[in-house]
């Protein structure tokens, strides 16, 4: 979905062959065409709320988190944190300012979110790796905390629960599963192109010059703490943003503790196992992590649904989504990017043989 | 190398070829005349105690009315299960994946979160949704919401049946003033359905008021009931759920607190509750709307029909007649009646979805009714009208004295006229932020199909 030429230079991979500009763009133009311009036309419900919508949101999610961990090397377990801070103040910005419009909600969302995330990057002047992705669980127990100890977050609803507004943008209103699933396909594709951007420009190449070495990168003259700063603030962002979408596009509705540090696992596990610093990689995994345990629990319950309960059915499942992660990690530790890029380089007329 | 790659791709390419294979199996058309039911349930997790009981005494009822009668007035009752957990996007997952089904009666997901998300999708549809003993409150409301159906005790009646409790183990509501209650209340949109309920109530008969979250799930309490010990209340209010309640009992046993003063909760009643909690739950005492036993007759004639059979739905016998078998087989009385009630209106076919809901707004099950269903005692009444969609059920209390629930109250009624002026001020306030328009009572006779 990203701007392929970007990547290979910006993660340092080695780069592919050379090939003409226009097959490189044909793939991310042929699927544009067809998430704008047929799946709405064809997809049914359960194609657009149980598949895309979260697939897009949690996306979204792990190309912020990617531009952290990925690009600029700062491990983070607060991304549901983020995301509920999104979520809470797009909410809040469209209840309580009368006439905003809900894209600008969702924008405030997104730059609260990024508040709140460079409040929680400031230990990483100090602290790496292990030491940091703790000291990032605090933003996950403090904002969860606090939605859920002040119901004025959620318009004082007994159950701290918030309903979404309707969807709308420039006037167009976005209804049924089709209508979500292309207002967040609009906001996932303009971050993301405005991500890839970043990560071409000098500031992309600074965070990975901090993610590779701190010290080299200091000395050739790299604002370092600037630089972390920066990443924390433009990850949350996207993160805060993907919040709302997860919130008002998909579920409909959102409770402080549907942000918990599973759902910040789940979007680590996108990234790793997408590839670490490629944009695309957040899409391959994110499809990965929603998709596949749906087919598992299809397959399942087709094929020994008469013989088992769904709990053996479920637990069953998660020892082969577990067991198939390993292994794939074991076979392929760049990500399914890597992987993807491989089988590409196969098909491209004119590669190496393989 | 290569081979390996070329392995793992087609291994790849094979599972997406079978998947895509798998899906249109899952759309087959239901056979003529069958009522059917998608079960959201949940069978593993924190909380599987409720979901196999509840659900096993729902699949076992419907089971039942399919072997015994031949299904209702010869439409055969069916069901498919879809696991969640108890988690909101599981949950949506399984609602999407189900929907399709033909003939769809209602939906039973007994989760608050997953019918929150649920209350536009099922309106959108015209499909009922039913949360017995739960939910959100002022559904209640028919007038608001015509396909939402807290049946039987929804949040409030519960919340003033235990209050009314306390007050009569004190010697009446005026005894209350000066007293102090602690409600020690589960961390979801469940636990904190009632909070403002019992604020009022405080503020009404004179009684102090301290109300406690536990994170869920709840299996560490050290501190709230630290906290407990040195408000030093006259009683605490257990609003659990799961592995949240033996914890509790536990806990409380440990910090000194007398377990004959917590009244727990109608998700904090069943044997799943106590049973962990061994000697430190001997006394304890919970509302309930459905008793616990096995010697009413419907339950009876399932462990004949079925379970003798080899074909009841829970795995462990000793759970027939648990609190949560039976308020699944509660639910499935209720659920089959409801389409028995509106089958005699429409005709003994495959209903609608705004046809069952018409059902479920006529169910009025008397003593004598529910008596004839070989419920006696098992539960009360109901008595569900076009605009009041929780029914007027009773409430009774029960003791655990080691090994069994003993039953130590009358069906009790909850003070209904005072809580409906505040079900309609929420559900009116809800009505005008959504822009809807109130039903009337020529509306709900209205039916689409």
């Amino acid at each position: 979905m990203t701007v392929a030429a970007s990547e290979t230079t910006a993660s340092l991979l080695p780069a592919s062959p050379l090939a003409p500009a226009v097959i490189k763009a044909a793939p991310l133009a042929l699927l544009l065409v067809v998430a704008y311009g047929v799946i709405p036309f064809i997809g049914d419900s359960y194609l657009f709320e149980a598949i895309l919508l979260p697939f897009l949101a949690l996306s979204l999610a792990g190309v912020g988190l990617n531009l952290l961990t990925g690009y600029a090397g700062q491990v983070s377990l607060g991304s549901a944190a983020f995301m509920a801070v999104g979520a809470f103040a797009a909410y809040n910005f469209h209840l309580r300012v009368e006439g905003l419009p809900l894209a600008v909600a969702i924008l405030l969302g997104g730059v609260s979110a990024a508040a709140i995330g460079l409040i929680f990057g400031l230990p990483s002047l100090r602290l790496r790796g292990f030491y940091l992705a703790v000291s990032t669980l605090a933003a996950q127990f403090f904002v969860q905390w606090v939605l859920t100890k002040f119901s004025w977050f959620s318009n004082q609803s007994a159950s701290g629960v918030i309903d979404a507004p309707p969807l709308t943008l420039f006037g167009l209103t976005f209804e049924g599963g089709a209508g979500r699933y292309l207002f967040a396909l609009v906001v996932v594709t303009v971050l993301t192109f405005l991500a890839a951007r970043l990560v071409q420009s000098e500031t992309g190449r600074n965070f990975i010059a901090v993610r590779d070495n701190e010290t080299a990168a200091r000395i050739i003259g790299i604002p370092v703490l600037r630089t972390k700063l920066l990443a924390f603030a433009l990850s949350s962002f996207i993160i805060g943003v993907a919040g709302a979408l997860w919130a008002f596009a998909y579920l409909r509705t959102v409770e402080p503790a549907g942000f918990n540090l599973d759902r910040s696992f789940q979007i680590l596990f996108i990234v790793i196992i997408g590839g670490l610093a490629s944009l695309r990689g957040a899409f391959f995994g994110a499809a990965l992590i929603v998709v596949f345990p749906l087919i598992l629990s299809r397959l399942g319950s087709l094929l020994l649904g008469d013989v088992f309960d769904s709990g053996v059915l479920d637990m069953t499942q998660r020892i082969v989504l577990g067991a198939l992660i390993i292994l794939f990690l074991i076979l392929e530790p760049d990500g399914l990017v890597a992987l993807w890029d491989r089988l590409r380089r196969r098909l491209q007329p004119g590669s190496r043989p393989a | 190398m290569t081979l390996h790659t070329r392995l793992k791709t087609a291994a790849l390419a094979a599972g997406i070829a079978l998947a895509a294979l798998s899906l249109p199996a899952f759309t087959r058309q239901a056979l003529a005349d069958e009522q059917h039911f998608p079960l959201q349930s949940y069978r593993v997790g924190p909380y599987a105690a409720g979901g196999t009981g509840f659900f096993g005494g729902f699949i076992d009822y419907l089971n039942l009315i399919n072997t015994r009668d031949g299904g209702v007035n010869g439409v055969k009752l069916t069901w498919s299960e879809a696991e969640t957990q108890y988690e909101v996007e599981r949950g949506v997952e399984a609602y999407e994946r189900l929907k399709s089904h033909q003939g769809i009666a209602a939906w039973n997901p007994l989760s608050v979160g997953i019918a929150y998300a649920m209350i536009d999708r099922i309106t959108a549809d015209k499909v009922p949704l039913i949360t017995i003993n739960h939910g959100r409150t002022d559904s209640t409301d028919g007038r608001v919401f015509p396909y939402v159906f807290p049946l039987l005790l929804n949040p409030y009646s519960e919340t003033s049946g235990i209050v009314n409790y306390i007050a009569s183990k004190e010697g009446g509501l005026e005894k209350l003033k000066g007293k102090k209650i602690v409600v020690l209340y589960h961390g979801s949109p469940y636990g904190k359905e009632t909070i403002p309920i019992y604020e009022l109530l405080a503020q009404k008969y004179g009684f102090t008021l301290q109300q406690i979250e536990v994170p869920h799930p709840g299996n560490e309490q050290q501190s709230q009931w630290l906290t407990i010990r040195r408000a030093k209340p006259d009683y605490v209010v257990l609003r659990g759920w799961g592995v949240m309640n033996p914890v509790a009992l536990k806990t409380a046993a440990k910090t000194g607190f007398p377990v004959d003063h917590i009244i727990g909760n109608v998700w904090s009643n069943s044997e799943e509750d106590v049973i962990p909690a061994g000697e430190a739950a001997k006394g304890y005492t919970a509302i309930t709307t459905q008793a616990s036993g096995a010697d009413y007759p419907v339950v009876k004639e399932i462990v004949k029909t079925l379970y003798d059979q080899g074909k009841g739905n829970l795995e462990d016998k000793k759970r027939i007649g648990s609190v949560y078998h039976n308020l699944g087989i509660v639910n499935g009385i209720l659920n089959v009646e409801a389409i028995r009630i509106a089958q005699a209106k429409f005709g003994k076919r495959t209903l609608t979805g705004d046809e069952v809901r018409w059902g479920f707004e006529h169910l009025q099950l008397d003593p004598a009714r529910v008596e004839a269903l070989g419920a006696k005692d098992l539960f009360h009444s109901i008595n569900v009208t076009w605009d009041n969609h929780e029914g007027n059920g009773y409430v009774t209390f029960q003791q655990w004295d080691g090994t069994k629930w003993k039953v130590v109250s009358d069906w009790i009624a909850p003070d209904w006229a005072l809580l409906r002026p505040i079900i309609e001020k929420s559900s009116e306030a809800y009505a005008a932020e959504k822009g809807i328009k109130l039903r009337t009572a020529a509306d709900a006779e209205g039916v689409t199909n």
